[in-house]
């Protein structure tokens, strides 16, 4: 058997015929693994659903119970076999519950690694190198120019701004999944225990996240009548409310957006954003390079994202490569795009 | 001791961060404020885009780059970066702990001076010192001081506004003085701080801050009475003013000016040899052939160029079509009403005779329906052959006086109806700057008679920031083909997106494969609604070139 013949790309998603199943299948299927709870790669509507407890869980919040016919919880680290395939769900350091998933089968091992980061996060558990035959590699942040700077450093730019600024309220867009809780962990960390305001629609999963084992401290779901009274205030929302008339009726708003993406300038401005905190959930470049050297698989597949660049510095480091384009993936935006949120 | 080209560089980024104009402001004259001389002489002289350096330019700050990084990722990157100095500071490689890396960052003035003097052999050396010892905010300010244009959303115009503010001057007191001043300014930021006296504009043709107008919008015409305006035919050239005087030591200077007061005489050395007046005078640069005003695309073949060849020069001589009067000899006469100027500006033309220089006529009308009339046809109003480089009218209040900036209610533009088509999209690009990572430019085609589409035209502009995330999301999901920067888009009878394109005036090229050239091509609708097979055919331009080709062919010399 080739690698090929074990998972192949097809308009679906990941496909792997001797088992058929699919991985973040972007289209309703029998049977489904999910490596996270992003609404572009968990959808609702399959068969049958293969993820970690903590996926299961965010798709529930996210989707309603019924989201699958029926569910299986993956542990980590333990193998199940589907027909003549081995398949075990492996920590991926993404978001809470992102797994890297790793499919075996003739003495192949593929490993679809999902979205991943390296960086330090204790709202999930830290990326675990799988040895392998073939290492799927997501590319979101594949450019050289892409290098998060200390998450830090970060947040001491937002607290600075809080002091230099304490008439007005800082608004901060971030992802509902995964950014959020991270970033209001990080806030916490450099000793902020002020109450942090957040948008009605991270509610749930805010709570999810406290219920998995991640405090986050003294979180307010902001109401209409208070908005005007948040000065000197840290409020947290949806990108998509950054620029609506929901965040217009703070007390004169200071614009932040936490994002891998905020390390382009243009990109910010684009965003009209005034203060850009680069905090990602993604590998940065550096860590994307080091990751494939690390897990010392002869041949890797670049799927979402600047898949060129990644290809080229493989070939030039002799490692076989190439590109996978699977469509329907965040390419341009961090995480998921907009208005997945909204999503009941 | 602070390291000022860091406390610069901290400047810019807050800058390109900051989006209201009365923000900006208030970062730039407090920035003036803390800094010392000369540090915020050169900021001021980097803002307003004095700063040239013959040595160091882009190219060498590609070879550093290509020591340093593969080629093939540096041009991934700074495709998608979309702006050489921001790419170039993210990729440069951090030095952590190395030697070099505790060196201090060189002050503003520092690099200034040695950018200037620094010869070609030594500066890669100099410049990649400087690149390791900073960080990446800081390279990348000193990469954008090499590189010129900022681009940080801070005119010329804003960063003199903000040094007025250091005091109570104007912006305008501040351009009065500055053509004749050099940096690092210590006098006039003294004058400006009220700690000196005013600068003396050493210059004999110093630069005035131009009049400029506004678009005439419909309900305008029942506002404004007829009678208290003259019109003038708006001339498709380039805005200049030709300032002339005796320097110290007797000897004439001449300068021509943009209106934003670039210095353009070095491209039209015919033009500033033949005037010998005292004085400045505001009117539109033309190509004048045969007694015949050429059109824009004549005229664009000598711009933007250091030097001109003899030939040039002498196939298409350079004039100017004189509209109004600043400096009558030693005179301001800027303060007249503008019947008064014209009538001094009729006596200053006919007293120096400059054969490269004559008057823009003045429209009789009595009604707006007269103008519109001219307006839609101006070779029947006078304009004869020179028609097609008329782009429209100009109205001007009889009583205002000459005011720099563009005061409301004095000056209208109004300009003549763009032409349409609706194109098919083809192919886009990246575009760059504040556009980067967006597919901003496209190139789009219409229909030739055997069904195959033809590639027209490009525009980059005419849409909202949203239409743009809107052709940006169809550009990369009906992509059937990339090549390097450029994406194929489908584009078939019934798959494909039409685009209603505004354009200015069309003629014949040889340069493009379609055989046209349009100028100032604009996406004017993006027409979702329309099915591609039904966008206009090559046939539809050919219509449009015969209609201008009859109107000029007859007159013809």
């Amino acid at each position: 058997m080739r690698p090929h013949e074990l998972l192949h790309p097809t308009p679906a998603g990941l496909y792997c015929p001797p088992a058929d199943l699919y991985i973040d299948p972007v289209r309703p299927v029998a049977r489904a693994l999910i490596t996270h709870g992003h609404a572009d790669h968990a959808r609702a509507g399959h068969g049958a659903v293969l993820a970690t407890a903590e996926t299961l869980g965010i798709m529930a919040v996210r989707y309603g119970e019924g989201f699958t016919q029926s569910r299986q919880v993956a542990v980590l680290g333990e193998a199940v076999r589907i027909g003549a395939v081995g398949i075990s769900f492996h920590p991926a350091g993404h978001v809470l519950g992102s797994a890297q998933i790793a499919v075996e089968a003739a003495g192949i091992r593929i490993v679809a690694s999902g979205d991943y980061k390296r960086a330090a996060d204790r709202t999930c558990r830290a990326f675990d190198p799988v040895p392998c035959d073939v290492f799927i590699t997501e590319a979101t942040f594949g450019l050289p120019v892409f290098r998060h700077p200390d998450t830090a450093g970060e947040v001491a730019k937002l607290l600075s701004s809080l002091a230099l600024f304490p008439e007005r309220c800082h608004v901060i867009g971030a992802y509902a999944l995964g950014k959020a809780q991270r970033l209001i962990a990080l806030i916490r960390d450099a000793g902020y225990d002020r109450p942090i305001f957040v948008h009605g629609a991270m509610e749930k999963l805010n709570s999810f996240y406290e219920s998995s084992g991640v405090p986050l401290g003294d979180i307010r779901k902001v109401g209409a009548a208070e908005r005007k009274t948040l000065k000197g205030e840290i409020v947290i929302c949806p990108p998509s409310a950054v620029q609506d008339l929901w965040a217009r009726q703070l007390p004169d708003p200071v614009t932040a957006f936490a994002s891998g993406w905020m390390r382009i300038r243009a990109r910010a401005r684009q965003k009209g954003v005034e203060l850009p905190l680069i905090v990602s959930d993604h590998a940065d470049w550096d860590d994307l390079c080091a990751t494939i050297r690390e897990v010392g698989a002869p041949e890797i597949w670049v799927t979402h994202g600047q898949e060129d660049a990644l290809v080229r510095w493989c070939e030039m480091n002799g490692i076989r490569a190439r590109p996978l384009r699977l469509a329907g993936y965040g390419d341009d935006g961090e995480a998921e795009p907009d208005g997945a949120q909204a999503t009941p | 001791m602070t390291a000022e080209l860091n406390s610069f560089a901290w400047l810019l980024d807050r800058l390109a961060y900051e989006p209201r104009r009365n923000g900006k402001l208030a970062l730039i004259t407090d920035y003036f404020r803390r800094s010392p001389d000369p540090e915020r002489g050169f900021a001021l002289a980097a803002m307003t885009g004095q700063l040239r350096f013959a040595n160091a330019k882009a190219g060498l700050i590609r070879a550093l780059i290509a020591e340093r990084a593969d080629p093939e990722l540096f041009a991934l990157s700074y495709d998608y970066v979309g702006d050489l100095s921001e790419t170039v500071a993210l990729m440069w490689p951090e030095r952590h702990g190395a030697a070099g890396h505790n060196r201090p960052a060189p002050t503003l003035a520092e690099v200034v001076e040695a950018l200037l003097t620094t010869d070609r052999r030594s500066l890669p050396a100099l410049l990649a010192g400087w690149l390791d010892a900073l960080d990446e905010t800081g390279r990348w300010a000193l990469l954008k001081l090499i590189t010129g244009g900022l681009r940080i959303g801070v005119s010329a115009r804003l960063a003199k506004t903000a040094l007025a503010a250091l005091g109570d001057l104007e912006a305008d007191d501040i351009e009065e003085v500055w053509h004749g001043l050099e940096p690092p300014y210590a006098a006039l930021f003294a004058w400006a701080e009220g700690l000196g006296p005013r600068p003396e504009a050493s210059d004999p043709a110093p630069f005035r801050p131009a009049m400029l107008a506004h678009p005439l919008e419909d309900e305008d015409f029942d506002r404004l009475a007829p009678a208290d305006f003259s019109a003038e035919w708006k001339w498709d050239g380039i805005r200049v003013q030709a300032a002339s005087g005796l320097n110290n030591q007797g000897r004439r200077v001449t300068r021509l000016y943009t209106r934003s007061g670039e210095d353009i005489s070095g491209a039209f050395p015919d033009l500033a040899e033949g005037i010998g007046f005292d004085g400045a005078i505001d009117g539109e640069l033309l190509i004048v052939v045969d007694g015949r005003v050429q059109s824009f695309n004549v005229l664009q073949q000598r711009l933007n160029r250091k030097t001109v060849s003899a030939r040039l020069m002498a196939e298409l001589p350079a004039h100017i079509r004189a509209y109004d009067i600043l400096y009558d000899g030693a005179e301001d006469v800027r303060a007249l009403p503008l019947a008064a100027r014209r009538t001094r500006l009729e006596a200053f033309v006919a007293r120096h005779g400059a054969a490269r220089i004559d008057l823009s006529p003045q429209l009789s009308f009595d009604r707006w329906e007269a103008l519109a009339a001219c307006r839609a046809d101006p070779a029947g109003a006078g304009a004869g052959p020179d028609a097609d480089a008329i782009e429209g009218l100009m109205l001007k209040r009889r009583d205002a006086p000459y005011l720099p900036g563009r005061p409301k209610g004095l000056w209208y533009k109004w300009k003549r109806d763009p032409a349409l088509l609706d194109c098919v999209l083809m192919y886009a690009q990246r575009g760059h700057g504040k556009r980067s990572s967006f597919y901003s430019d496209f190139t789009f085609g219409c229909w030739r008679a055997d069904d195959v589409l033809v590639p027209v035209g490009k525009a980059y502009f005419g849409f909202t920031d949203e239409e743009l995330a809107q052709l940006d999301r169809f550009v990369r999901k009906n992509t059937i083909n990339r090549f390097g920067p450029v994406r194929e888009v489908a584009h078939g009878a019934e798959a494909g997106l039409v685009l209603e394109i505004a354009f200015e005036g069309i003629q014949r090229s040889t340069r493009h494969k379609s055989g046209v050239a349009m100028r100032f091509p604009r996406i004017n609708r993006i027409r979702w609604d329309k099915p591609p097979h039904e966008a206009d055919r090559m046939q539809t331009i050919e219509t449009m070139l015969a209609a201008i080709e009859a109107r000029t062919a007859a007159p013809s010399p």
